[in-house]
């Protein structure tokens, strides 16, 4: 129980009118950032990092971790509202929570996603309150093989769990490995793919494509329908929370299974962003009404939320108990950590106690700020939805175009981004399924290199992949998942029905 | 949803028609990664590992191999292949907001990201949302001062500026 006692301690330090008042702004600011494409949660904390230097590195990191939960709440209010992730962890938010909002339900969205966002962080804070030396061990465990299996299994499920041809979803699976693959690569240092075009050095960036898929997609398909935008229907009834909080007791086994997984994936540097894939994945999978998903169900917004932020959440955990970062914000935060003359690592824990519990308090406390402020101003993000369509619409392509500059600061990137709207279009039209796409350029690169060093590794043998329990158990699970729609077909045709065996 | 559709317009093309081009279009992607993957070499290395064009190789045979059954199945003539999949409306209604998008992005080498937006919003809200101009002036160069003072001034992040920003010294 030396923990509770620290974790007393901790709060003691935290609750000051000083830190709370920097934590309303830190959200503040938060909020802001996940909203606005191409600033992400790691450019703002980066940004203001310069801030910080002259306040005491409590305040300083109470201010930053703020920021960061801000960040992950903000992410998906764009998600919901015009189907552009303003983070890419928001991505898979965006399945079920945009067609909530067409179905006029915006509101109760958004508090699912808040409520979400807040039960995995939570779950996140309490596990890295009592687990963190033990758990951080076990991430040094991971290799290449295990890194690959990881990435193989998370791909391996969207074959297994999707709802359309799997050879479409293959194909468009394939795309984005393949767009990953431009530019230089990583381990050898060759050119691939650029066939002479100095724009394609950098590569496809997916914030790119994600912000042409989703974005410009969209509003093709709306400008298509007609003019009116389908979002525009949405009542503000200030009753959207208590209507929302008691649907979602019955989905405890969902809250649970993305808690685990987030926490999983945040911990052996996965990162919330294939964490948010997979509790959307398993969810749609296991649930009861996991057929519904994809047409605005609130679970599917709960599943990929709760995901997502318990694996942002539990990214620190690696990065206090060991310095290695589980996200890219985590990393900058190790920066901040440095700067103020604080060496992460076990022995944190030892000499500066009063720094650590009191970070780990502000987690709890940030995450009840943070969760009252946004559900507040639920009906005033709802109320975005009733601007006209056509201001909105070349408005979205306004900011999309913005955020794919910040990419790279490159105009051949907002080129891009207008070629990827068109081929989001079509893929929306003709069933394509975009989330493997977007998440195989996402992971292209480390996957790409994971399986390539554990092949150095093995020099060329298959079999690490099966070489110790973890990684092999792992790997079953996901050749499972990949031949799940024959397995299926095949069970169709043996069991006598006559059906033809289609993948479906 | 396509009754209504159809009612509205003339037909275009039919889901099978996109879907074969659709299903061309990667087999040419794939035809492409794969020429530049042989040309990097698909064999191991001794001492090295597997060659740079190794791993693109084979994920766009898969890629091949999934696009070609998606052609088999688009090809047959089937009712819900014949569905029309766009109307000529739509696809005006679509060439509204996606032209002046392309000249948008084409101005912004020129003028600026800012102004281009400013006369993209308001030329759009004018012509296509019958607003006022007045009404699209206030809202477009609102939008634009707002988007301006958060990434240039507050988040200093450098966005592509024309001569107008100039003028006022950024």
């Amino acid at each position: 129980m030396d923990e509770l006692n620290a974790l007393f301690g901790g709060f003691a330090v935290a609750l000051s009118a000083y830190h709370l008042m920097l934590m309303v702004i830190g959200i503040t600011l938060g909020v802001v950032i996940g909203v606005l494409p191409g600033l992400g949660g790691a450019n703002g904390v980066a940004i203001l990092l310069p801030l910080t230097f002259s306040m005491p590195p409590t305040a300083a990191i109470i201010l930053l971790t703020s920021i960061y939960w801000g960040a992950l709440f903000g992410g998906a209010i764009t998600s919901i509202l015009f189907n552009i992730p303003g983070e890419p962890w928001s991505v898979a938010t965006t399945f079920d929570g945009h067609p909530m909002a067409q179905n006029g339900k915006a509101d109760e969205a958004l508090v699912g996603a808040f409520t979400a966002s807040f039960v995995g962080a939570i779950f996140a804070v309490v596990l890295i309150t009592f687990l963190a030396p033990v758990v951080a061990k076990f991430a040094l465990k991971f290799g290449p093989a295990e890194f690959f299996a990881v990435q193989f299994l998370t791909f391996a499920s969207f074959i297994g769990m999707g709802r359309g041809s799997a050879f479409k979803t293959v194909a468009s699976m394939c795309l984005g490995f393949a767009l990953a693959t431009v530019g230089l690569d990583g381990v050898t240092g060759t050119l691939r793919m650029t066939f002479g075009q100095d724009e394609l050095l950098n590569g496809f960036k997916f914030l790119v494509a994600v912000i042409g898929l989703f974005g410009i997609g969209e509003i093709l398909c709306s400008m298509e329908d007609g003019l009116k935008f389908n979002g525009a229907a949405a009542k503000l009834r200030m009753d959207a929370v208590i209507r929302t909080w008691k649907q979602l007791p019955r989905m405890w086994l969902t809250f649970l299974r993305s808690c685990i997984v987030g926490c999983w994936m945040g911990i052996t540097p996965g990162g919330a962003t294939p964490a948010s894939f997979m509790g959307y994945g398993i969810a749609k999978r296991l649930s009861k009404r996991g057929d519904n998903f994809g047409k605005g169900e609130l679970e599917g917004v709960v599943a990929p939320e709760t995901a997502a932020h318990a694996a942002g959440t539990s990214a620190l955990l690696p990065m206090l108990t060991l310095g290695i970062p589980g996200s890219p914000t985590a990393a900058v935060l190790l920066g901040g950590l440095l700067i103020w003359g604080l060496q992460p690592g076990p022995l944190l824990f030892v000499e500066q106690k009063e720094f650590v519990w009191g970070l780990i308090a502000s987690m709890y406390l940030g995450n009840v700020v943070g969760l009252v402020m946004v559900l507040t101003c639920v009906p005033l993000f709802a109320a975005i939805l009733r601007v006209p369509f056509s201001i909105i619409a070349p408005s979205i392509v306004f900011i999309c175009a913005i955020g794919a500059y910040t990419v790279n600061n490159a105009m051949f990137d907002v080129w891009m981004m207008l070629a990827f709207g068109v081929l989001g279009y079509l893929f929306n039209k003709l069933r394509y399924p975009l989330p493997p796409l977007v998440l195989a350029l996402v992971l292209g690169d480390q996957a790409e290199s994971s399986f390539r060093q554990a092949m150095l590794v093995s020099q060329g043998h298959v079999g690490i992949f099966w070489s110790n329990w973890l990684c092999g158990g792992i790997m079953t699970l996901g050749m499972v998942m990949a031949f799940w729609p024959a397995l299926q077909a095949l069970r169709a045709k043996f069991s006598g029905n006559g059906a033809v065996a289609r993948t479906a | 949803m396509s009754s209504n559709e159809e009612a509205e317009g003339r037909p275009l093309f039919s889901y099978r028609t996109l879907d074969i081009a659709v299903a061309l279009f990667f087999l040419v992607v794939c035809a492409i990664v794969m020429v530049d993957s042989l040309r990097l070499g698909i064999t191991w290395k001794p001492n090295e590992g597997p060659r740079p064009g190794l791993f693109p190789f084979y994920i766009v045979l898969a890629m091949g191999i999934a696009s070609l059954v998606n052609l088999a199945q688009a090809l047959p003539r089937t009712p819900g292949g014949e569905k029309t999949a766009t109307t000529v409306p739509g696809i005006m209604r679509m060439a509204a907001i996606f032209v002046p998008a392309v000249l948008f992005v084409f101005a912004t080498n020129y003028i600026g990201i800012y102004v281009s937006a400013a006369i993209y919003v308001g030329t759009f809200m004018v012509f296509f949302g019958k607003f006022p101009v007045w009404k699209a002036l206030a809202v477009s160069l609102g939008l634009a001062i707002v988007n301006f003072m958060m990434f240039e001034v507050w988040f200093l992040v450098p966005l592509p500026k024309g001569p107008l920003e100039t003028a006022f010294g950024y």
